[in-house]
């Protein structure tokens, strides 16, 4: 009783301290760095793959096939007895890289293209967003099967597909951005010391008017990484023995008895894309003071 | 406001066209050659079937002759003839189109009708567990792949538990109703076959879950950050000092302000969920466009695709025109401007 009530005061004045302090932080950084986590521990699988994958992804071992999970094969093994956690961790090398690779090469070129067409206007800003419309006309997933299916498969050609319809909503954002930043005093005074269009666009705007950009870049990966799995998953994203999470998926599509096959690679695709978007949504917040938390 | 609209049907009629150019050159400059995909290798190493194929489907005219037939044909609504299925486009588009558009429409009720009370909820209840359970709710059903979902929910529903029907429209040895509208709901209904209405809904269970689990995400964060804007205007702070009841405020006051963005955003998604439903209907079987899409992306039958394009550039011009429309409907002060 007496026991009770001694260690009863130390915690009832102890815990709200901390528990208080650990929710602030939990508030102001907890689902960005819940995202930022998922995302550094996918990125160390990918360095390590051949590391941590305890067999040759393409190793092809008939006698153990369709195998459900055990201590030799922790995830089970594939129709044709490959192991399907080494085919998950060689996969992930793929998505990250096609996921980023795409999204970034399109920022940079919707951007600066946006960034032009607002700060040029007129004419030039006229074709530019025009173009861009008319891009943004076809649904990206069947522009990008288009062009997937006429390239041939493989992954250059499938990123390819993809950056023809990625861009637009870059230079939509870029330009709306400019445009706001277009008229401040700090760009007049850059124009008035002398600075070229290119400089100021460059290294004057673009750097303010970056935020947004970033949170839809951090979104967007996440939103890639899907598109491609999924062009993989309809047969236009990789040449067949290639460990990907989307081709993964759709072998074992029809093996409902055998869930494993698909179970895994698609919580592969899930928790990834997820990082990414609890992380673009952790920034945006960040960013935005309206949406700031106290 | 009536200039307003016939220009902005015109730029768009104008932009769906220009965009089935698009497709166009791009059928004619990349390296891909429907002859070969169409014809298989044994048809396609002799010159004369090859003659024969290019003459029959005008690919041995000239580009620019190619593309004015499309055009010509487009104002006697005819949109070419489908390399791989021999018919019409217009034909294959209208019977593709029903079953798209009834699971579509079910997946993006479904959306709205989950979406937008918990959006509401996550705004008025901010940072309790209500709008934790949303975030979490919309972020994960943003990062879910549609064709992974759609395999987990046929192993669980249909493989495991065998509640759920498999792929399909309705049951193999069904008969489908007879044809008024295409949509197997309100055919059935139409001629009281009751048996089949259930088995038609039963099939669009799983499929329309699918579907609406991305654009359930989109609604609810939309509705939330909407609603949040709203619930710091004045006005909220002017009914709260007149005393109205917080329910009264939320719904008569904030709600309607608050819509129209989730109308533009919501549908934008309807759009998509019309025109891109490519996964879920290959996964499901279902005889709509995304799998007619599909097909014709994968053959290279590009006049099918050009059709296609054209066909969602409208969808897209008449969503967008309707979501004008409602804005009207929702903010009277629209109409006066």
């Amino acid at each position: 009783m007496t026991d009770a009530t001694f260690q009863a005061v130390p915690t009832a004045v102890v815990q709200p301290v901390p528990s208080s302090r650990a929710r602030r932080v939990w508030r102001r950084y907890g689902l960005a760095g819940v995202g930022a986590a998922i995302i550094c521990i996918w990125l160390l699988v990918a360095l390590a793959a051949p590391l941590l994958s305890p067999y040759a992804p393409d190793a092809v071992d008939v006698v153990n096939r369709l195998q459900p999970p055990s201590t030799a094969h922790w995830f089970g093994t594939d129709a044709l007895g490959r192991d399907v956690l080494a085919r998950l961790l060689y996969g992930s090398r793929i998505s990250l890289f096609t996921g980023t690779v795409v999204v970034l090469l399109s920022a940079v070129f919707g951007t600066v293209l946006g960034g032009i067409a607002a700060y040029a206007g007129g004419k030039i800003e006229e074709v530019i967003m025009r173009i861009t419309d008319l891009v943004l006309c076809f649904p990206p997933i069947i522009l990008a099967m288009a062009i997937a299916a006429a390239l041939g498969i493989g992954i250059t050609n499938t990123i390819i597909a993809m950056l023809v319809v990625w861009w637009p909503k870059f230079a939509r954002l870029a330009r709306s951005l400019v445009i706001v930043q277009r008229s401040r005093e700090y760009v007049e005074a850059a124009h008035v010391v002398g600075f070229g269009p290119g400089r100021v666009l460059m290294r004057h705007i673009i750097p303010n008017a970056i935020g947004p950009l970033i949170v839809l870049v951090t979104l967007d990966v996440g939103n890639a990484i899907i598109t491609f799995a999924g062009l993989s998953f309809l047969g236009l994203g990789v040449v067949p023995p290639t460990a990907e999470w989307g081709a993964m998926v759709s072998e074992g599509r029809e093996l409902v008895e055998q869930w494993w096959v698909a179970t895994f690679p698609g919580l592969a695709i899930l928790t990834v894309v997820l990082g990414f978007n609890f992380l673009g949504d952790g920034i945006r917040d960040w960013l935005d003071p309206k949406a700031r938390r106290r | 406001m009536l200039r307003y609209i016939t220009s902005r049907v015109a730029i768009a009629a104008l932009m769906a066209v220009l965009a089935t150019l698009v497709i166009f050159l791009i059928a004619n400059t990349v390296p891909g050659d429907p002859v070969l995909t169409q014809l298989g290798d044994l048809a396609a190493s002799n010159p004369d079937y090859v003659a024969r194929f290019r003459a029959k489907w005008g690919l041995d005219l000239p580009l620019w002759e190619q593309y004015w037939v499309f055009l010509r044909g487009i104002v006697h609504g005819d949109l070419g003839m489908s390399i791989a299925s021999q018919r019409p486009v217009l034909d294959d588009i209208l019977q593709y189109a029903p079953a798209t558009i009834e699971l579509s429409t079910i997946a993006f009720a479904l959306s709205l009708l989950i979406g937008i009370p918990l959006g509401i909820l996550a705004a008025v209840r901010r940072d309790s567990w209500i709008d934790h359970v949303a975030r979490l709710v919309s972020l994960i059903g943003v990062s879910s792949p549609t064709f992974w979902l759609a395999f987990i929910m046929l192993a669980i529903f249909y493989g495991g538990l065998q509640i759920a029907p498999g792929p399909g429209r309705l049951d193999p040895i069904a008969f489908p109703p007879p044809t008024v509208t295409g949509l197997f709901l309100v055919d059935s209904a139409l001629v009281g076959d009751w048996d089949t209405f259930w088995d038609a809904a039963a099939h669009l269970v799983l499929p329309s879950i699918v579907l609406a689990a991305a654009t359930l995400g989109l609604i609810t964060r939309t509705t939330r950050a909407s609603m949040l804007e709203s619930l710091q205007q004045e006005y909220v702070r002017v009914a709260r000092a007149k005393g109205l009841r917080e329910t009264m405020i939320v719904t008569g006051h904030v709600l309607p302000n608050a819509l129209i963005p989730v109308v533009t955003l919501g549908g934008l998604a309807y759009a998509n969920l019309l025109t891109g439903a490519v996964m879920t209907e290959t996964i499901f079987s279902w005889p709509g466009l995304g799998r007619y899409t599909f097909q014709s992306a994968v053959s290279l039958d590009f006049p099918a695709i050009m059709g296609i394009t054209l066909m969602v550039a409208v969808v897209y011009l008449v969503i967008n025109l309707l979501i004008d429309f409602s804005y009207a409907l929702l903010d009277p002060r629209v109409v006066r401007r």
